[in-house]
């Protein structure tokens, strides 16, 4: 009948001082926001390496610019407004790295960090930081940069010059301006898949873009709802317009411009896409929608950006439309 | 077939290597316990014994308060020392009696010359009854008597379950055995070494439900040898039970998830299991009945896992219901130096314990010690909208948004999205990659819902 534990005080690492008091669950699946957003810069990692192999090592310097003055300006704003120091969590590193990644490759790198700064002050900081804001950040720092500086952002030379091609813009740029001639080379999708054509750092290689998207599925980090809803939609709308005589192939579509990297790393964005995978399908067929309309009657040859920025502002309403039934209700 | 289960729901690390070869072992009777009062959800029983009093195991300590309330019973024979608030799993303090074990003092001699019987610690027990012929209102009228409560977690009194409203048919009546919380092992331990006795169970809760009722029990599919076991001891003894295999996940033991994988129905909002027909009843819980009807026994004891990485020596016991936390993991080898939380139940939805004084109860299932190797805690940062809580709700609920609705104190608008119908599984804050914590914010809201006016229709 005697205490079992001798004197039943021999438990030094949980004494009544010391105890965790919490609540559940007590376990985790172990991961971070950091985590998160670190992953998906190294998802990142092989378009930039196809950029720096077609386009040379020079295309460093904008996609350095951004990131410097994303996380610049993050840090900044933290210390201005003493909130706890956020640069860590890798969020504004990676808005940095994604609006670098859609500029042209001899893009000034001052202009990129310009970018920067508007993409975290403006795109996220004014909302109230991480989590709150309406539009994607590196899409609020480039459409700012396509206002101000419309020439660097249109300006495809240094790109036309490293990979010897034919045209002297960009596949969507031909569509739009160009001359029908020149079509044949510069829009086979060997080409298109390899990434030796004009276009933004990141948004060449249709192949290294496609190895980011099945690393972040892979990883559970992207909803793959939203990519093959925006890839579905693209096929689907620009298939119809294609078929009444109207606009390139469908895979014409889904291969040039910012259309799959626009898919895979921005329309993917947590915060500014829908919560529930019926929404993320709604997302994801609207913004091929928006641009596929912009780039077939719009002013400009491409749409991605605008398409998913007004698709952000939506998503407020497509949360509130595709609520999800709670368990056992009649809907 | 595909296996059965839910939609929604996580697969977190099992853990249960720790202790799932490890037979149940009796842990020795403490040099003091402290039985609460409140064991059970409901009005906490009134103390029939006062101090200095002489009890018997098994003696009546205190009386059910009311319909939904359980007797208390003594787990040891000795002296009750004292009645006193102490501190019990959950956060608060309970009216409990201490009792030291013991023997009674020997008749004062007069009264032996008297020829009174001499004072025995015996344990005191109720009649037996025959399986073969003990009648359902029979086994309800013990089953309150043993003051049995469910071993599922709630500690609802079981008696009141087995008492569905005439309007309310059951027809199918499914033994949860599916012990879906990660390191628990004491349900899986229970089917192998006592399968016989759980069918037996269950035939008696079945009996009590009518004609027409339905019997099975769940198991996940990471336990193939109970699901083994059990067929044989079903087949053994030629009873009409049925054993669904289910597909393991986070809660495949909910009620609910239970009830979907298994027949299919769903339980609505606010609804009890009984809506759809349906009785769910722990394993331990079945075997609590039978060997209160066969052999005339009262809860005395709680089989229970000790486990987690920060105790020297997991073990799967049975103690006296009674025995402070801080004995039962000494029995266990201590914890070791990196020990930092104890959880009492399983990890997803166990209570951190405050005290280590806190006494083991009717309805314990597991005590766990957690190291800092388990409890990796990277800092909490501000949603970031990934829909992953709502994709593993298994109740299909948005708990980022109920969450952020509670911090903002709006009340209405949480009830309105439903956060009533929170089952507190933790499945969205195990998810979290943001770190909320949901359920605490969650349960904050559920609070003040139900503190709201009615809802005027």
């Amino acid at each position: 009948m005697a205490n079992p534990s001798g004197t039943g005080s021999e438990l030094p690492a949980v004494s009544e001082g010391n105890l965790h008091l919490v609540t559940s669950p007590h376990v985790h699946f172990g991961w971070s926001t950091a985590r998160i957003m670190w992953l998906v810069t190294a998802a990142l990692l092989p378009c930039l390496a196809v950029a720096v192999y077609h386009f040379g090592p020079g295309v460093l310097a904008p996609v350095a610019g951004a990131i410097v003055g994303a996380v610049g300006t993050e840090w900044v704003l933290n210390r201005a407004s003493r909130r706890p120091d956020t640069v860590g969590d890798g969020s504004a590193f990676l808005t940095g790295l994604l609006l670098g990644m859609i500029v042209p490759p001899g893009f000034s790198p001052v202009h990129a960090a310009l970018g920067g700064v508007v993409a975290i002050g403006l795109g996220k900081a004014v909302f109230g930081g991480l989590g709150h804001n309406t539009f994607n950040p590196a899409l609020v720092g480039r459409a700012f940069l396509q206002a101000s500086f419309p020439a660097g952002m249109t300006d495809w030379s240094t790109a036309v010059a490293r990979v010897d091609a034919v045209s002297r813009a960009t596949p969507l740029g031909l569509l739009k301006f160009g001359d029908p001639s020149q079509f044949p080379a510069d829009l086979a999708t060997e080409r298109l898949l390899a990434g030796n054509i004009g276009g933004c750092i990141g948004e060449t290689s249709a192949a290294a873009i496609l190895l980011g998207g099945v690393i972040l599925v892979a990883t559970r980090i992207a909803s793959w709802h939203i990519i093959v809803s925006m890839l579905a939609g693209g096929a689907l709308f620009g298939g119809l317009f294609h078929l009444a005589g109207v606009g390139p192939s469908p895979l014409f579509h889904l291969l040039s411009g910012g259309f799959l990297f626009g898919a895979v790393f921005m329309a993917t964005d947590y915060v500014s896409s829908p919560l529930t995978h019926r929404g993320q399908w709604i997302f994801g067929l609207g913004i091929a929608l928006l641009t596929i309309m912009i780039r077939l009657f719009g002013g400009l040859p491409e749409g991605v950006m605008y398409a998913i920025l007004l698709a952000n502002a939506a998503v407020p309403l497509i949360n509130r439309a595709t609520r999800p039934t709670i368990y056992g209700a009649k809907r | 077939m595909p296996l059965r289960s839910f939609r929604g729901g996580v697969h977190p690390p099992e853990h249960k290597e720790l202790t799932e070869h490890k037979a149940l072992e009796l842990m020795p009777v403490p040099a003091e316990i402290f039985v609460p009062m409140g064991q059970h959800l409901g009005k906490p029983a009134s103390p029939l014994v006062k101090k200095g009093d002489y009890v018997r195991q098994g003696q009546v300590l205190a009386a059910a308060a009311g319909f939904i309330s359980a007797p208390v019973h003594s787990p040891v024979s000795g002296k009750v020392v004292k009645l006193v608030k102490g501190p019990v799993v959950g956060g608060t303090t309970a009216d409990m009696l201490v009792v030291q074990p013991g023997e009674p003092d020997p008749l004062p001699a007069d009264k032996v010359a008297e020829g009174a019987a001499p004072p025995t610690s015996a344990p005191l027990l109720l009649p037996p009854l025959d399986l073969n012929t003990v009648t359902g209102p029979e086994i309800i009228e013990r089953v309150r008597e043993a003051g049995i409560v469910g071993q599922g977690g709630a500690a609802f009194p079981t008696a009141v379950k087995l008492s569905p409203p005439a309007d309310k048919p059951i027809d199918w009546m499914i033994i949860n055995g599916a012990e879906c919380e990660p390191y628990l092992t004491r349900d899986y331990r229970l089917m192998l070494e006592r399968p016989d006795d759980i069918v037996e169970g269950i035939l008696l809760i079945g009996r009590t439900l009518g004609e027409n009722v339905n019997l099975g029990i769940g198991i996940e599919n990471n336990k193939p040898e109970a699901i083994r076991v059990m067929r044989e001891a079903i087949v053994k003894r030629q009873a009409a039970i049925r054993v669904f295999e289910l597909k393991t996940k986070y809660p495949q033991g909910g009620e609910k998830m239970l009830i979907d994988a298994a027949v299919g129905r769903k339980v609505p909002p606010g609804a009890l299991p009984m809506e759809v027909g349906c009785v769910i009843q722990n394993v331990g819980t079945a075997l609590a009945i039978r060997d209160a009807v066969i052999l005339g026994e009262v809860p005395r004891t709680a089989v229970l896992t000790v486990s987690g990485l920060g105790v020297k020596e997991p073990k799967n016991l049975q103690v006296t219901i009674g025995t402070p936390l801080r004995d039962v993991i000494a029995f266990c080898g201590g914890a070791t130096a990196d020990a930092r939380r104890v959880v009492v139940g399983g990890p997803m939805m166990g209570f951190a314990a405050y005290s280590l004084d806190a006494p083991v109860v009717k309805a314990t299932s597991g005590i766990l010690v957690l190291s800092e190797r388990e409890l990796k805690e990277p800092p909490e940062t501000t949603c970031l909208n990934c829909g992953k809580c709502a994709e593993a709700c298994p109740v299909n609920l948005l708990p980022s948004r109920l969450a952020r609705l509670a911090e903002l104190q709006r009340w209405e608008a949480a009830r309105d999205l439903g956060i009533e119908v929170c089952m507190e599984c933790g499945t969205c804050a195990f998810t979290c990659p943001a770190r909320k914590p949901l359920v605490q914010y969650l349960r904050l809201g559920k609070k003040n819902v139900r503190n709201l006016p009615r809802k005027e229709r």
